[in-house]
């Protein structure tokens, strides 16, 4: 029912595909994770899923409908999307900037309901900014920033969340705690979250299922420890990595191999 | 919500309208006490019939004192939501060219118009609305890029554009020298003999283009997060743009018939009322308006005393204020504005 595919899915900026007959599905409960090099189409895929890129050929649908068949509020409804990076233009207040994910809700014309308000303040609480609630958003820290972006999908209540880079940029605290909420947001509330992670062990500890594009095609598509693997990563990226299982998890743990560097250690 | 500071200072600052209003009505040629004023609004029967008081503040000064408001509201609403839409805080009606579109239209409508005067109806405030719309969507296609307007793109194509139209406008004057004095007059911005049908032939406009934008509050405060998430919230982003520049571009075309050019009031008000409340556009917008009528009153009551008897027209009066400041804010802001992308 929350489900979120894409069929067949080409992508192209000024003719030049970015994207190429891409397929793959994100089931609810679950964190689909969307890794590559650098520019390998991860962004595009997202903002083709979350309707704000028509592609040239093929579908998106949501919970079976196709998404250019449904209105964009209709979708904001149900989609929401965390971008990775916002200009802001005016001193909005955070609280202001997290109640505008209720407008697909209420509408752009009437005053917020007591319930959006509701929403709002647990949207707020979640990403620990009840204490920033009447902070302006141009006066925020990179990472403050970030969870404003979190608390205003969060508050669109949606069925599917799609999420963009959301542990760049980050330090090790926050890190933490964006991999929780997005592995929460699955788990706890159920619902269909895709992300694009640069960061590979990010993917392997919060994703079920991992998506490695490159040059805008799938190289391949299953469970972390079946994608993150030396070979398949070394077709993708062209570098040497080992890879151990985490100490806690026994998930895939991605180490990089330098080529000239520091000597081996020998005890190891 | 901060809502219980924010009505606190509304109600004093129409306080001070009200207070501004009652000493314009009493400043001019006839100078007339506060207190007599108010007897005259309240209890003309007081001044006794037929006193010259009333007739003055009636019939003489108090269409002038709602036209001055109503278009300082106009005007900085309007300048409020094209900073909004064009994501810049130096876009002001005038700035955007939406004032030199209008007043072209107003001077088209003065010299092909004068016949149509027997009708009752001025064709003047949507001729205006016309130019100023055709100006605003010239300017914003060619300075907008990727859903925002850099300010070195909109300085330009506005200073250009309204170069452009005000040669239009004074050629025009030149070949029909028998309206000449009528535009010129108007052109330079001012209150100076205006009355109620000046009034009832604005006033309709002003309101409804005010209350439109007041409307795209919230749809402005997505925009002002970029075209991309504006769109994953839902918004139908043409058709918001779309209903700004018409609202606002109604309000400046309406404003600029009633009183001429009249700069840097759309620039000043929403400045002022952001650093009083923020800048939310459900407050903003409101708020500017109300400041904005304060400012243009205050401007007129300058332009009405400053050489009596004679009077200099308002626009010169806020040039002469709001030059400086816009240039203050170029330089204070330029950093900011020249890293934004």
């Amino acid at each position: 029912m929350r489900r979120l595919e894409a069929q067949d899915l080409t992508c192209s900026y000024d003719g030049r595909a970015v994207l190429r007959a891409l397929s793959l599905a994100a089931e609810p409960g679950t964190v689909l994770a969307l890794i590559g090099p650098n520019g390998a189409g991860k962004t595009t895929l997202l903002r083709a899923m979350a309707r704000l890129l028509r592609p040239s050929r093929g579908t998106v649908l949501l919970a079976g409908q196709d998404v250019w068949r449904l209105a964009p509020s209709s979708v904001a409804r149900r989609l929401a999307l965390a971008p990775q990076t916002e200009h802001v233009d005016w001193p909005l207040s955070v609280e202001e900037a997290v109640a505008l994910g209720r407008a697909p809700h209420q509408g752009w014309l009437l005053p917020y309901s007591r319930r959006d308000w509701q929403v709002v303040e647990q949207a707020l609480s979640r990403t620990g900014l009840l204490g920033l609630r009447h902070r302006l958003v141009t006066e925020l820290s990179g990472g403050e920033e970030r969870r404003v972006v979190l608390a205003r999908a969060l508050a669109q209540e949606p069925e599917v969340f799609l999420l963009d880079e959301p542990t760049s940029h980050l330090d090790l605290r926050y890190q933490k705690e964006v991999l929780e909420l997005v592995w929460g947001l699955a788990r706890r509330d159920g619902l269909t979250v895709v992300v694009t992670l640069h960061d590979l062990n990010h993917a392997a500890l919060c994703a079920h299922q991992v998506a490695l594009l490159s040059g805008g095609a799938m190289l391949a598509l299953g469970r972390p420890e079946d994608v993150l693997t030396p070979e398949i990563l070394f077709q993708a990226y062209g570098v040497p990595v080992e890879v151990v299982r985490h100490p806690v998890y026994g998930t895939p743990l991605v180490a990089p191999l330098l080529t000239y560097t520091r000597e081996a250690s020998h005890d190891r | 919500m901060r809502s219980r500071r924010y009505i606190a200072v509304m109600a004093a600052l129409l306080g001070l309208l009200a207070v501004v209003a009652l000493l314009s009505l009493g400043t001019g040629a006839v100078s007339i006490s506060p207190g007599r004023v108010v007897d005259a609004l309240l209890w003309p029967s007081r001044l006794g019939a037929g006193s010259s008081d009333v007739t003055i503040v009636w019939e003489l000064r108090m269409a002038r004192v709602l036209l001055a408001a109503l278009a300082g509201a106009g005007l900085a609403a309007s300048g409020a939501g094209f900073q909004g839409l064009f994501r810049n805080p130096l876009a002001d009606p005038y700035v955007v060219g939406a004032s030199g579109g209008a007043a072209l239209g107003a001077a088209l409508a003065i010299i092909l118009g004068l016949q149509l005067r027997g009708f009752g109806f001025s064709p003047v405030p949507l001729a205006a609305f016309v130019g100023s719309l055709l100006a605003v969507g010239v300017v914003y296609v060619i300075g907008e890029v990727g859903g925002s307007t850099p300010a070195v793109a909109l300085l330009l194509a506005g200073v250009a554009l309204s170069t452009f139209l005000g040669a239009v406008v004074a050629l025009l004057m030149l070949l029909n020298d028998q309206s000449l004095y009528v535009i010129f007059g108007w052109l330079l911005g001012g209150f100076s003999g205006r009355s109620w049908p000046h009034l009832w032939a604005s006033a309709p406009y002003i309101v409804v283009g005010m209350g439109i934008l007041w409307l795209m509050a919230r749809p402005l405060d997505a925009m002002s997060f970029g075209e991309e998430t504006a769109r994953s919230l839902g918004l139908p982003l043409s058709r918001a743009r779309a209903a700004v520049v018409a609202a606002a571009s109604l309000t400046t075309g309406a404003a600029v018939a009633a009183g001429g050019l009249i700069g840097f009031v759309g620039l000043i008000a929403p400045h002022a009322a952001r650093l009083l409340f923020g800048a939310g556009h459900a407050r903003l917008i409101p708020a500017s308006a109300l400041i904005g009528a304060l400012l243009l009153l205050l401007a007129d009551d300058l332009a009405r005393t400053v050489v009596a008897p004679l009077e200099i027209p308002v626009g010169i009066v806020t040039a002469m204020l709001g030059g400086p400041f816009f240039l203050y804010l170029l330089k204070t802001r330029q950093r900011a504005l020249g890293a934004r992308r």
